[in-house]
């Protein structure tokens, strides 16, 4: 073939890199707003205490007399679906075998066997991991960032991708506080510095404190108690206007969360 | 993070993007925005591994980094962030959480060669 003359052409795409996870989770937020369940996707550290505070919370639902379930991921294990499991409520391991985040994908599949319907709340415990998770929407109602009295005050600036992605933020193990040295002001200054507007509880699973507001929260109701409010002046983004991570402005429909 | 699977990903889009009979892939433009958690520079480097021995093989990835933008609710008004770590608007101060840009992760353009063929 000979070549005569070149010249480009642009061709025009504007398409989301992550379109298969956001047109998943776009299909899972569906069918979790058809069966009426909220779902709340947790992300932290590994060690923040994301599992103890879970098991915390499921009992704590389970005895309100609502049907929660919850989905774990971590990379080797069902550790943590055993823990929960002792709840009495539904539990499913998701093994990522060294995946580094949940995807829309693997949540889908860990489903079987739920009837949705049947559940007021589902948890999303995401694989321990500041990071990675950030991208990738499953489908949840609410995002919750966490972080524990003893990894430092200045955590949610130094994941500002994250910590700005989060519906909600929480402070768990606050009966360390004390012996951590723990400056809730710094932390929590450092929190509204890239998450204006997200409510911010404190909780400990030793201690139960913050567990019926943080239940409260996940469910959608207004009640509870020890809700920082938002930053003076500070406006949540408008459930219209935001579309999932990774997405182009007018992406797929956004979570919910936010007022 | 992960920008091999992140490339991935993206080499998979070019190819379903791509009209049929389309010429050579010369650039692939990107927009990624500083709060999606992608690193530029670490998705070029994973561009080349990704684009090895397919037919985006010698095409360029072509960054654009796209800051991070508030809607400032006392402004009403877009305002473009210097960095990731204050969400205030810079003219005014109130804080917000709107955020209106900087988490994109998106497949912009490509870049064709377009080959005539000579008539004889």
């Amino acid at each position: 073939m000979t070549t005569q003359a070149i010249g480009d052409r642009v061709v025009e795409i504007r398409r989301g890199v992550l379109q298969k996870n956001d047109d998943l989770a776009s299909a899972l937020r569906e069918r979790f707003a058809r069966a009426g369940v909220r779902v709340s996707n947790w992300v932290s550290s590994p060690g923040t205490g994301k599992t103890a505070l879970l098991e915390v919370l499921l009992r704590t639902a389970a005895d309100r007399g609502l049907h929660p379930a919850a989905l774990v991921g971590d990379c080797a294990t069902d550790n943590d679906a055993r823990r929960l499991a002792a709840a009495g409520v539904p539990v499913r391991q998701i093994v990522t075998e060294g995946l580094c985040h949940l995807e829309a994908d693997l949540v889908a599949a860990h489903l079987d066997g739920l009837d949705l319907r049947e559940l007021d709340l589902l948890v999303i415990e995401n694989v321990g991991n500041l990071v990675c998770p950030t991208a990738y929407d499953l489908g949840e109602s609410v995002r919750v960032a966490l972080l524990s009295v003893t990894e430092g005050e200045d955590k949610p600036v130094k994941y500002p991708q994250l910590f700005s992605s989060a519906d909600a933020i929480v402070v768990t193990k606050t009966d360390l506080a004390g012996p951590a040295g723990f400056d809730r002001d710094a932390a929590l200054a450092s929190i509204r510095q890239v998450a204006p507007a997200a409510p911010v509880l404190e909780t400990s699973a030793r201690t139960g404190e913050g567990v019926a507001a943080l239940l409260d929260l996940l469910l959608g109701t207004p009640q509870g108690t020890a809700i920082h409010p938002p930053a003076a002046g500070a406006v949540a983004a408008s459930v219209a206007s935001r579309g999932a991570p990774g997405a182009p402005a007018d992406g797929p429909s956004p979570r919910e969360g936010r007022p | 993070m992960h920008e091999l699977s992140v490339a991935h990903a993206l080499t998979g889009a070019v190819e379903e993007a791509l009209p049929a009979g389309a010429g050579p892939v010369r650039e692939v433009h990107v927009r990624v925005g500083v709060l999606s958690g992608v690193v530029a520079q670490a998705l070029e480097f994973a561009y080349e591994i990704a684009a090895a021995d397919t037919r985006l093989e010698g095409s360029d990835l072509v960054v654009e980094v796209v800051p991070l933008s508030i809607h400032c609710a006392t402004c009403d008004a877009i305002r473009v962030l210097p960095g990731t770590t204050s969400f205030r608007c810079p003219s005014c101060g109130t804080p917000s959480g709107d955020i209106r840009g900087g988490r994109e992760v998106e497949l912009a353009r490509v870049v064709l060669e377009d080959l005539t063929e000579a008539a004889s």
